[in-house]
């Protein structure tokens, strides 16, 4: 069959790959070889000091350089990052939240520096603070300054960067935070009036501009293994955002009420073991984000399979991409009109899924939005509950996971070799190379210029003007992200938000929970006060859901926990288990940065002669693991240990081991 | 050892602080024996001496980290070397807790001017008292100030109240009117009274305003009137006022009144210690709360903990007595 007697066919959805990692130099190349490939869209992931407003060489950087992504610092970087990728031509979604009002001023900067107009960029920039102090940590400001910038960026590229999406509501992060689909549509609703509540009040933006406005939010979704609940789910949230429009925003235009969403297909339900099974979920996924044409996504980024192992190669993201493109030009599936319309079920579903959304919705708003929700911790504390809840299924069989809790009897996996081939290393010196180049560019760059750029950001945000322009004359100027993030840190603070560990506690205990709770108190008992354990996460990882989870079952079983949070530097967690007396440490880290951060913690214990055993949660591949092993660390607990209870039960033998009262 | 710990606490020595609470927490035979040693060296010193004790109280949610935080930040600006108790609630059922005030507290980190403890409170097993006297001890001896957080809940108000020198209540605005202050019995105890979160506005002053009332009505003893405090720890807004209030109080003790106040809160602390342990019955066999107020008074025990055994192993010798007797 040739394209002339095929039928007419919709257009795909933009297919996007979330990478970057190392330098901007090494993404670039990644990026052109991607879209050689047939990749249609970009999605940047930049490194933790990226995404948190710390130079390269600030010490709580120190491991997490160019581990999760590209450290994008300046000028310079963005520039080599996008070098022979014109931005007229390209769709570029950057995963940005606390600094997307500096990365998007890089971006523009970078595009006049090659000649295309601010109008003629395309993209999004992710700029959801709320799912960051629920689920992601990668917030800095409280959530006044946040809204104000979020709100800043949507007023001025509404007229200055008209085809950018300034903001994309993440329901993405609650879902692995633990969100069930209700919740998920909720809270994203929720997160949604936050933002256009707060660009409505503002008095640069025209109420007739307000439509327009509307149509700028997009949205970012998971799409979890039950496929059939996701479609509902995207059919529900479809219908929910054209109501809202209309009713709430007065948005008689139905085109601009339309809900646009990317997606990211779920990457915590990837698993460790069998890792060759989650191809299959991918697909799957991906279906259920493309199936129904209404609620179908305008761009999607399929994880690799490889993903709960490490980082993946390029060829691990060849073959996620190529599934996007099977399904969209071999499969007749954009032959067709929605396959779903008149379906009884489908609609029962969804009319189910929006009643429910819709009643947990009115009771964040009724205790004053989610801005609110998110202070007072209500709706982190729902999601912990979920969450457990799921933990539980799971640790009881009672949800299957293929390979996991279920079917483990396998072959040894060909893809999979010994010796951790099968993902991808980031080079040791990248960190150390990143850091020399801002140094080189800081000792080229004109400092008058820097401390005048610095200053004018200062006065325009103190004097209530829009963050944008300021921002992209710093970009210029050659102000670096560590020095524009400090600025504002001055002017509005840093914040902690509420963990929700005071999650309700299990009713029902089964026998393997009772068993390793008599252990704790028999413990407890030998070693003369109860047994008190360090919970925390070191480095710029703000995933704070396994270490979160960890702390609330620790306490179940009877332990006393310190829960120390996100964003620790080694200095920290050491005079932290000192001052607390505790018997073990529990560190959580899911960037990669494992290596250098917890030998900086045992250096660290070492100095000040203290002896605490340590055990380590995170995605840590088996080489590195040994390694830890080696230098003392006497547990390594990675995605397969789904088993909460086992681990807790081996967290006693450990500190009997090490108080040698066992 | 014991005595050895206490003169490096005494010589401001931080490394020594966090094995003393360790040792404080040790219920086993051998650790509380050089426990009460190390504490009763402590007491001699720090009874009428060592740091400035300041209490902060209220209900959960009313914002007690955050003003701690922000607390910590000011103290150190001046300087002021900081030990701090966070009490939390144990789980009635499993034993087990969650502390997660540390975390609220970021201004202490890494700082080695600032040392956090957290306890839980372990309610089923009694005694948060004697525990954070314990603490309280320790670090009054190595520290220029120290803070104890607690969630206020009925009667734990009056126990904090008992170890310190200042106590603070933290009310949150919109908690109630004054009747139910009143019932609370929150209007007799605290010193300082602080509404926080006043970026609230009028509820805020509202609340402020009930409690201010509430305090003009009398109820207490000596001239001192607690201030009512607005402060948005969020914005610092109050700070200046709360420190000033906080000064105020010290000042407004004098030294014989402070003096009185920590030999009052030793008394109780014995008290309720004995009769957690031996009941009305043995203090009663023993010879009763007269001949105990006679001993409390004895100006030549200034340690309460050292009194607490040497009057438990005497009761324990009554009770003894009595059942062998015929």
């Amino acid at each position: 069959m040739n394209d002339a007697t095929r039928p007419e066919r919709d257009r795909p959805w933009v297919f996007r790959t979330y990478s970057g990692h190392s330098s901007a130099e090494a993404s670039n190349a990644l990026y052109r070889s991607n879209l050689a490939k047939g990749q249609t869209g970009l999605s940047v992931a930049f490194d933790l000091p990226t995404q948190t407003g710390y130079d390269s060489d600030h010490p709580l950087a120190r491991g997490e350089v160019g581990k999760v992504g590209v450290p994008v610092g300046h000028i310079d970087d963005m520039e080599v990052l996008f070098r022979e990728i014109p931005l007229d031509q390209m769709n570029t979604s950057m995963t940005i939240n606390a600094t997307a009002a500096w990365l998007l001023a890089l971006y523009v900067a970078t595009a006049e520096r090659q000649g295309v107009a601010a109008d003629q960029l395309r993209g999004t920039t992710q700029n959801d603070l709320i799912k960051e102090y629920l689920s992601r940590g990668t917030y800095v400001f409280p959530p006044e300054p946040s809204m104000r910038l979020i709100s800043d960026m949507v007023a001025h590229s509404v007229n200055a960067i008209p085809k950018w999406n300034p903001v994309n509501i993440c329901s993405y992060h609650l879902q692995e935070a633990g969100a069930t689909p209700v919740q998920e549509i909720a809270y994203a609703m929720a997160n949604a009036i936050a933002v256009l509540d707060a660009v409505k009040a503002r008095d640069d933006v025209p109420d007739d501009v307000l439509p327009e406005v509307f149509a700028r939010i997009s949205f970012f979704l998971n799409a979890g293994i039950r496929f059939v609940e996701e479609i509902c789910k995207g059919r529900a949230m479809t219908e929910l955002w054209d109501e809202l429009g209309r009713d709430r925003y007065g948005v008689t235009d139905p085109k601009l009420r339309r809900f646009r969403y990317g997606v990211q297909v779920n990457s915590l339900g990837l698993t460790e073991a069998q890792p060759e099974n989650n191809v299959i979920r991918i697909v799957l996924e991906a279906l259920g984000v493309t199936f129904s044409k209404k609620a179908r996504c305008r761009a999607l980024q399929l994880p690799a399979w490889n993903e709960a192992l490490g980082l993946p190669r390029p060829w691990d993201q060849q073959w996620s991409l190529r599934i996007q493109q099977i399904l969209a030009y071999e499969t007749d599936l954009l032959e067709y009109p929605d396959l779903l319309d008149g379906s009884h079920v489908v609609e029962a579903k969804v009319e189910e899924l929006k009643k429910a959304a819709q009643e947990e919705l009115d009771r964040v708003l009724a205790m004053g939005g989610a801005v609110a929700a998110v202070e007072n911790a209500y709706m982190k504390q729902r999601l912990v509950e979920s969450h457990t809840a799921r933990l539980r299924a799971i640790e009881s069989g009672e949800l299957p996971i293929v390979g996991v809790n279920s079917y483990t009897e396998t072959e040894p996996s060909p893809l999979v070799g010994d010796d951790d081939a099968s993902i991808l290393k980031v080079d040791d010196a990248a960190e150390r190379e990143q850091i020399e180049r801002l140094n080189a560019f800081r000792a080229k760059r004109n400092d008058a210029d820097v401390k005048a750029a610095l200053q004018g950001l200062h006065d325009a945000l103190s004097n209530g003007e829009n963050v944008m322009p300021p921002s992209v004359r710093a970009a210029h100027a050659g102000v670096t992200g560590g020095e524009w993030a400090d600025t504002l840190r001055k002017l509005f603070g840093e914040y902690r938000a509420p963990t929700g560990v005071v999650a309700r506690e299990a009713q029902v205990a089964d026998e393997a929970n009772q068993q390793v709770r008599a252990r704790v108190v028999a413990c407890g008992e030998k070693l003369g006060r109860p047994l008190k354990i360090l919970v925390g996460k070191p480095g710029l990882d703000g995933h704070s859901n396994g270490a979160e989870q960890i702390a609330v079952k620790a306490r179940d079983v009877g332990m006393e926990v310190v829960y120390d949070g996100i964003r620790l530097t080694p200095g920290e967690i050491v005079q932290s288990a000192q001052d607390e007396g505790v018997h073990v440490i529990g560190l959580s880290i899911l960037s990669g940065s494992h290596l250098v951060l917890v030998l900086d913690v045992l250096e660290g214990m070492n100095k000040v002669g203290l002896e605490i055993p340590m055990v380590i949660g995170g995605i840590i591949p088996e080489e590195d693991a040994k390694t830890l092993r080696e230098a003392g660390v006497k547990r390594v607990y990675t995605p397969k240990d789904f088993d909460l209870t086992r681990i807790m039960g081996e967290v006693v033998d450990v500190v009997l081991a090490s108080a040698g009262v066992g | 050892m014991g005595r050895d710990l206490a003169a490096r606490l005494l010589a401001r020595d931080r490394a020594a602080v966090a094995p003393a609470l360790n040792l404080v927490d040790d219920h086993r035979p051998e650790a509380r024996r050089e426990a009460t040693a190390v504490l009763a060296a402590l007491e001699e010193k720090v009874l009428f001496g060592g740091a400035r004790r300041i209490g902060l109280t209220g209900a959960p949610g009313a914002g007690k980290s955050t003003l701690l935080d922000a607390l910590v930040r000011r103290l150190r600006s001046h300087d002021q070397t900081l030990g701090v108790v966070a009490v939390d609630p144990s789980s009635q059922r499993t034993g087990g807790a969650l502390l997660g005030d540390r975390m609220r507290v970021r201004s202490g980190a890494a700082d080695p001017g600032v040392f956090i403890r957290s306890m839980a409170a372990r309610e089923r097993l009694g005694g948060l008292a004697e525990a954070a006297r314990a603490s309280v001890t320790i670090l009054a001896a190595a520290f220029d100030v120290v803070l104890v957080e607690t969630v206020g809940v009925g009667q734990s108000e009056g126990e904090v109240a008992d170890l310190v020198d200042t106590l603070v209540y933290v009310a949150q605005p919109g908690a109630g009117d004054l009747v139910q202050f009143m019932k609370a019995g929150i209007l007799e105890l605290p010193d300082v009274v602080v509404v926080n979160k006043a970026d609230l506005g009028l509820l805020a002053e509202r609340t402020a305003n009930e409690l201010k009332a509430g305090f003009g009505l009398g109820e207490r003893n000596g001239a001192w009137e607690p201030p009512v405090v607005l402060v948005s720890a969020r914005d610092g807004t109050g700070l200046d006022e709360l420190e000033t209030a906080l000064q105020g109080h010290l000042e407004s003790l004098t030294a014989e009144g402070l003096q009185t106040r920590r030999r009052r809160g030793r008394d109780a602390s014995v008290r309720k210690s004995l009769e957690r342990r031996y009941g009305s019955h043995g203090l009663t066999v023993w010879g009763g709360q007269a001949k105990l107020a006679a001993r409390l008074a004895d100006e030549r025990d200034p340690s309460g903990f050292a009194l607490t055994e040497t009057l438990g192993r005497e009761i324990e010798a009554a009770l003894r007595t009595t059942e062998t007797s015929p």
